[in-house]
């Protein structure tokens, strides 16, 4: 803990420090308070009300648009695509990233070109990101299909076939986030002391057996980080759903929680904020629980020390 | 040895140029002809430099340069102010004795775990309630930028990373400074700031990035199209211009311009910024 404080200050008037010091705060507070915390208690009402016409609060209707939601085979079928999407991208993000920073840890010539590569998807944005993959994945000029064509693959409808969709969606999400991953976890290992490498290579440990039970044994509370924040993050994901499939996707298989939020506040003429605000709820209080998960693991170390 | 070597090298490429293509598909495509951008077999290599398609893309029903200025706008007010609340925060938590001060951070840290998208409607509906000069503020121009970076003048992960950072600064430094008579301000606009520099452009740079890429609040607010922000406007070009790749991937390079170079020229600041969670 800081213990700083500054001394009183001899010969002056004396400052009501206290006071200076949560005016320096004000900005901060009003900000958090308008934005943030009011809207908080806001979503909880909103999420116990009905909707007129133009989908603004009016009567109270208590937990209806919660027994509604649990009720529907559709609310199953939103947690069930968001559940997937959460694997389909955090799974192969973090595992490629750990592939790919164990064998840069390989002593490779050029590894400044390599972590400037993996670095570039950072420069993208959501919407920058999912434009390209959008131009790639085009049924009949893009890129994907135009190279599986070159190997006789039939058309892909990347974006069209139901079974699909969610998975164009999720490689983009991994390409997005591949660069961050591999970011953390080349820090990870820059931490890790040398010694312990020194040691190891003395032991007769080299590449695979030391990646294997070196390596990856001490990056566990980076892999750990990782894994709940691209969790997170993907439960989070937006703009590249709305982009890539407008509509939720065919069949609604690329709907997850958070489209269906926006879909449900802004369709038109369904607009629903209320039942919108129940998922928003549902979304806050699993993303709390993720960052619980990581709060308590993290206090308790992944890995001895 | 020598095979893993090889194998090491090959799957590394292999992935760097997974990773890379997309990067290189955006700028190459966007200077290849209509013709050669949808040829089959695909043509990777452009044929020279086809203008066309820059011109097309700020001359298309999409105002991009319009959308431009009104994202470095508001990218700028965000960036700025997220820097001065976050040092005047940051410096009352490390360099001043408050009443309630560990509460308070944790008041901090706690609004970081709030996902936007759990707010976002009541924000929708605060914002569009609120009005300027008798207009609603997302009726006007003014009101539409003010409506796009009101919620993110202030955040707390700004705050923590300052914090971190000050919280390092030497006791002796800020002693001596005090005993010369230097009071706060003067401490923080000589000294700390200064000497802070690497922190303030990893949180700087760090805020522009983010406030650079936003989509969903950016969608909501913005009711013409010469109101968006660039964002919004790449993804409406994707779908007013799907016939035409490379107008589109035109629009997506220019928009990217700003980013690209932060994360080129500006990488170990924001290598910073960004693990500050992950590296205890």
């Amino acid at each position: 803990m800081t213990t700083n404080s500054v001394p009183a200050r001899a010969g002056r008037r004396p400052t009501p420090v206290s006071l200076v010091s949560w005016l320096m705060l004000v900005p901060c507070l009003v900000v958090f308070a308008l934005f943030i915390i009011w809207p908080l208690g806001k979503s909880v009402s909103l999420s116990l009300h009905g909707s007129d016409l133009f989908g603004r609060p009016d009567a109270y209707v208590g937990l209806q648009h919660y027994k509604d939601m649990l009720g529907s085979a559709e609310f199953r079928h939103i947690l069930w695509v968001t559940f997937a999407f959460v694997l389909l991208t955090v799974i192969p993000g973090v595992l490629g990233a750990l592939v790919v920073v164990l064998l840069l840890e390989q002593h490779i010539k050029g590894i400044r070109i390599f972590r400037t590569a993996f670095a570039l998807p950072f420069a993208f944005s959501v919407a920058s990101a999912s434009v390209i993959f959008a131009t790639i994945y085009n049924p009949a000029i893009g890129l994907a299909n135009g190279l599986l064509g070159r190997f006789g693959v039939d058309r892909i409808g990347w974006l069209t076939d139901p079974s699909w969709a969610l998975i164009s969606v999720a490689i983009t999400t991994v390409w997005m986030s591949i660069g961050y991953n591999v970011l953390v976890l080349s820090a990870g290992i820059g931490a890790i002391p040398a010694e312990i490498n020194e040691a190891a290579t003395l032991d007769g440990a080299g590449g695979f057996s030391a990646s294997r039970y070196i390596t990856i044994p001490l990056l566990g509370p980076q892999l750990f980080f990782l894994i709940v924040i691209s969790t997170i993050q993907s439960l989070q994901g937006f703009g590249q759903i709305k982009i890539l499939t407008p509509e939720g996707g065919p069949e609604q298989s690329t709907k997850t929680l958070v489209y269906s939020i926006y879909h449900t506040a802004f369709a038109n003429n369904a607009s629903d904020f209320g039942a919108a605000s129940a998922q928003a709820i549902v979304l806050l209080v699993i993303l709390l629980a993720c960052t619980a998960i990581q709060f308590g693991v993290l206090e308790r170390r992944v890995h001895y020390k | 040895m020598r095979t893993g070597r090889v194998v090491t090298y090959v799957v590394l490429i292999g992935a760097a140029l997974l990773v890379i293509f997309p990067v290189y598909y955006v700028i190459a495509g966007s200077v290849m002809s209509p013709g050669q951008i949808s040829s089959y077999p695909p043509d990777l290599v452009p044929h020279g430099l086809f203008t066309g398609n820059y011109k097309g893309a700020t001359s298309s029903g999409t105002p991009i340069g319009q959308q431009y200025l009104n994202s470095i706008l508001q990218t700028s007010i965000i960036t700025l102010s997220q820097l001065i609340t976050s040092v005047l925060a940051a410096y009352a938590f490390v360099f001043m004795k408050m009443w309630g001060r560990t509460v308070l951070f944790g008041l901090f840290l706690a609004t970081l775990m709030v996902p936007w998208e759990s707010i976002v409607l009541p924000n929708y509906l605060t914002i569009t309630s609120w009005e300027l000069n008798g207009h609603g503020l997302t009726k006007t121009y003014a009101g539409t930028m003010i409506a796009l970076v009101l919620p993110f003048l202030a955040n707390a992960f700004g705050v923590f990373l300052l914090r971190q950072s000050f919280l390092q600064f030497p006791v002796e430094l800020r002693d001596a400074a005090t005993i010369d008579g230097a009071g706060h301000w003067r401490f923080l606009s000589r000294i700390l700031l200064p000497l802070n520099k690497p922190a303030l452009t990893a949180v700087g740079l760090y805020v522009f990035l983010s406030a650079w890429n936003q989509f969903f609040w950016p969608l909501l607010i913005g009711d013409t199209a010469s109101r968006r922000t660039l964002q919004i406007g790449i993804s409406q070009l994707n779908d007013a211009e799907a016939a035409d790749p490379g107008l589109i991937l035109a629009g997506v390079t220019l928009s990217i311009l700003p980013t690209l170079a932060i994360v080129i020229f500006g990488q170990r600041f924001i290598v910073r910024g960004l693990t500050a969670g992950a590296i205890r």
